[in-house]
């Protein structure tokens, strides 16, 4: 028994250590949402201007509206943002493949650089909202792009991912999730 | 000579000394007290971006447009409570740079009070177990033998 006392501070700090070590695995810069279970925002974002222009079909805008009804992705990028090109292919295969509708909000960017972009790597959105002034990307409680999240029928946010979509992240956790909130 | 030099080079050093402001000059609100508001609470707002600098410190794109959306909401006549409300019903707790007192973070606010306790208490055993060693509480009394024993070896010393 006083053995076992005299062992306690090494346990405890075998203890500390593990809890910090398990830390290093967390990134940091994954911070919590505070949305999720929460109603999406209330927003009315027009459509990246001059969409018409380019030929692509012009899906006027994105609206809170748009989002009730089926399992919806939202996810938020920029031309300007690398892993925003990154991901591209796996939001493609998600909307074309996958039969997951996926909305855009296009954040502080420039609209002919959007359109070039999109017009480069493929228009994989049912819908773009462009935030020139990311007022309502701040409502979503956005603060780095690419960010995703995952509405479902009655328009709440569900899930949400921040960084690049992975094959890994869309296998793991949205595919199995867009299907429970599908059923529910 | 050299002091004049030196003093002279010192006061022209002072001014970068002072820290550049993140505050943009286009931000800054024309009522005095409606900006030392928004300063006062931009200081208490983490930026998300660079994380441990206030928004107030901070040149991240982000963080001009919390400070622009601070300031927009104190001139619609929010008081500062309703703004940071705004800002955490966004962003959560997390942007808080003093995170509140509440049970989620209890073992923060308490946690280093608890060890602290911990350590106390386990010195005030320890010593109290010392102490009674040193008067001799818990050892026996000496036998007849030993006693004849020590007293040959101290009178040896004489």
């Amino acid at each position: 028994m006083r053995r076992l006392l005299y062992l306690l501070p090494f346990l405890l700090f075998i203890g500390v250590g593990v809890a910090f070590y398990l830390g290093f695995e967390r990134d940091p810069r994954d911070i919590p949402s505070a949305l999720i279970d929460k109603p999406a925002p209330t927003f009315d974002l027009p459509a990246v201007p001059g969409q018409m222009a380019q030929g692509q079909p012009a899906t006027g805008g994105l609206s809170s509206a748009k989002l009730a009804g089926d399992v919806t992705l939202v996810n938020v990028f920029a031309s300007w943002c690398i892993p925003c090109k990154a991901e591209h292919p796996v939001i493609t295969r998600l909307s074309r493949e996958q039969g997951v509708t996926v909305y855009g909000i296009n954040y502080k960017d420039k609209p002919e650089d959007a359109l070039t972009w999109l017009s480069r790597n493929g228009n994989p959105y049912a819908a773009i909202g462009a935030d020139q002034d990311g007022r309502v990307s701040i409502d979503w409680g956005v603060y780095g792009v690419p960010e995703s999240y995952l509405i479902d029928r009655k328009g709440r946010i569900r899930f949400k991912h921040v960084g690049p979509l992975t094959p890994q992240v869309v296998e793991e956790q949205i595919l199995p999730m867009v299907k429970h909130l599908r059923q529910g | 000579m050299k002091r004049l030099l030196l003093a002279v080079l010192l006061a022209l050093s002072a001014p970068a000394a002072i820290p550049a402001l993140a505050v943009q000059p286009d931000e800054v609100l024309p009522d005095p007290a409606l900006e030392s508001r928004a300063r006062a609470i931009s200081q208490e707002l983490r930026c998300l971006v660079c994380q441990n600098q206030s928004i107030d410190d901070s040149n991240a794109p982000l963080a001009r447009d919390l400070r622009l959306l601070v300031r927009d909401r104190l001139k619609a006549g929010d008081s500062d409570d309703k703004v940071m409300e705004f800002v955490t019903d966004r962003y959560g707790d997390y942007v808080l740079l003093r995170p509140p007192f509440k049970a989620t973070t209890l073992v923060l606010w308490i946690g280093p009070f608890a060890v602290l306790l911990l350590g106390a208490a386990g010195t005030f055993l320890f010593l109290r177990g010392r102490r009674g060693v040193a008067a001799g509480a818990d050892t026996a009394p000496l036998s007849a033998d030993e006693r004849r024993r020590l007293d040959a070896l101290l009178r040896k010393d004489d």
